[in-house]
């Protein structure tokens, strides 16, 4: 993927939650952001997705600048798939009707071929006993996974991970972090936003470092982990690599 | 769990038999001297009667039911003359007695617009006073819906009227159930008070039974059984509907 961002500035009740931020990502599959609670992750990633209005600035997602008004962002939000941090799965549905209704009512596919591909796609990330349960029924992880299942289904562009783990236990983290691994090893382009160091080192071809609405640090994800230039940075690793 | 069936059959036993007992206890007590004979003579007021009232609840409650969703939905309205308008007809009609909406709409709106029809009146009386409060019922399910649902449903991609359809209208439907059958059950009861514009529902016509025969007891007593014929499966209906219906959060 090709990601510009430039000045992108949003605050919420007077509050600066991102500040003049600006990026320029060419030919990258994986972007992950790390930094403090509250430093803006969150909201960058909404506005990537296309939650969220920024107050300035511009998002150019490969070559196309996303247009802030209601008709485009609909648009927008059809072609990326999102995975958040509390599953929002629909609890009234099945596993398998949570991965068809985006297939189905929004991107047209007859009920027999999103059927088909849910329970491909669910299958394929360990799932396939699990179609007719409702969310209720389902641990975190698998919830998590059938989240991911409905964002991957409809083939988007980009898929946009807001902390999917943070939820999660750490045997369900894997098995979240596995398939999140999967779909990056099949070329996939990926920004994701977690705690999990450890991941990100493994995971990132970029990592942007975001400490109170600025990016503090930026650059691949080794050297970003290893040899941070901004004394911010540092700060906030010795922080969360310190146990 | 529950309890197998013949304790089940045993305990609804005892506790019918409770109540009868203390009804045939009171009725003992009050050495009343029945007179049925002179009641069977009017059976047929009484069904038709009940029949009236039949048609004219179910009438009023698919109206009231369009008329609580869409005022649930116009207060939810992006224009606020329209909110302002759905608070100000909610609060008026619930907090004002029935017994006179049902005389202002039948002297005075209806005479105005030259609506002559009483029966159209009055199933559109009942219809505005029950939709008052079903449209508080549905705004409450529809709010008991989380936000994160309406991100998730956003995140998809789905426009407005498919979050209402697909998200939020099959989650609040089983808050909903429950208030909802005790409002039908309220209007049946409540479509009595429109004797008073005499219409000849069932109350009127046990009335009149009433003072044609002076048996009191055998005019209203039936008129007791046919409101629970009524009632009484609506609430079994919506008590399955609500199982059909059950989701874990």
């Amino acid at each position: 993927m090709n990601l510009w961002l430039d000045r992108v500035t949003k605050s919420f009740d007077g509050q600066a939650v991102l500040n003049e931020v600006s990026l320029r990502l060419d030919q990258t599959h994986t972007l992950v952001l790390i930094g403090p609670s509250g430093g803006g992750k969150t909201t960058l990633l909404r506005i990537i997705a296309g939650l969220e209005h920024p107050d300035t600035g511009e998002v150019v997602i490969n070559d196309e600048a996303l247009i802030f008004e209601e008709e485009s962002l609909l648009k927008h939000r059809r072609s990326v798939g999102t995975v958040f941090q509390a599953f929002n799965l629909f609890p009234h549905l099945t596993a398998l009707q949570n991965v068809t209704l985006p297939l189905e009512k929004v991107h047209g596919y007859s009920p027999t071929e999103a059927g088909e591909i849910a329970r491909q796609l669910l299958a394929r990330f360990r799932l396939e006993g699990h179609t007719s349960k409702q969310p209720a029924e389902l641990s975190g992880g698998q919830r998590q996974r059938v989240a991911i299942a409905r964002a991957v289904a409809i083939k988007p562009k980009l898929l946009l991970f807001d902390e999917p783990t943070s939820a999660l236990d750490p045997e369900m983290t894997a098995e979240v972090l596995d398939v999140i691994q999967e779909l990056r090893a099949e070329g996939r382009d990926l920004v994701l936003v977690t705690h999990e160091m450890g991941f990100a080192r493994q995971a990132a071809d970029q990592i942007a470092v975001l400490v109170e609405g600025r990016i503090v640090e930026f650059g691949p994800g080794a050297q970003v982990l290893e040899n941070p230039q901004s004394e911010r940075c540092r700060e906030f690793l010795a922080r969360v690599l310190k146990y | 769990m529950p309890p197998p069936w013949p304790l089940r059959l045993v305990n609804l036993g005892a506790a019918f038999f409770l109540i009868v007992l203390l009804f045939y206890f009171s009725f003992h007590q009050l050495n009343y001297h029945w007179n049925w004979a002179s009641i069977y003579e009017y059976r047929a007021k009484f069904v038709q009667g009940w029949i009236t009232t039949i048609l004219i609840s179910a009438s009023s409650l698919g109206l009231s039911t369009g008329i609580g969703l869409f005022f649930a939905l116009a207060q939810r309205s992006r224009w606020l003359a329209l909110r302002y308008f759905s608070k100000i007809y909610i609060e008026i009609v619930r907090g004002t007695p029935l017994l006179v909406q049902i005389l202002i709409f039948f002297y005075v709106v209806a005479d105005a617009f030259h609506v002559e029809n009483r029966y159209l009146v009055g199933i559109l009386t009942l219809a505005c006073f029950s939709g008052a409060y079903i449209s508080e019922i549905i705004r409450a399910g529809i709010e008991s819906v989380g936000k994160s649902q309406l991100e998730s449903a956003k995140a998809i991609g789905l426009t407005r009227a498919q979050t209402y359809r697909f998200v939020i209208f099959p989650q609040a439907l089983r808050q909903t159930l429950p208030p909802l059958a005790g409002q039908f059950v309220s209007l049946i009861k409540d479509s009595s008070l429109l004797s008073i514009i005499s219409i000849s529902e069932f109350t009127l016509n046990a009335r009149e039974v009433n003072s044609s025969t002076f048996s009191t007891l055998e005019s209203y007593i039936p008129l007791a059984i046919g409101y629970l014929l009524l009632t009484l499966p609506i609430s079994m209906w919506t008590r399955h509907l609500e199982k059909r219906h059950r989701f874990n959060t």
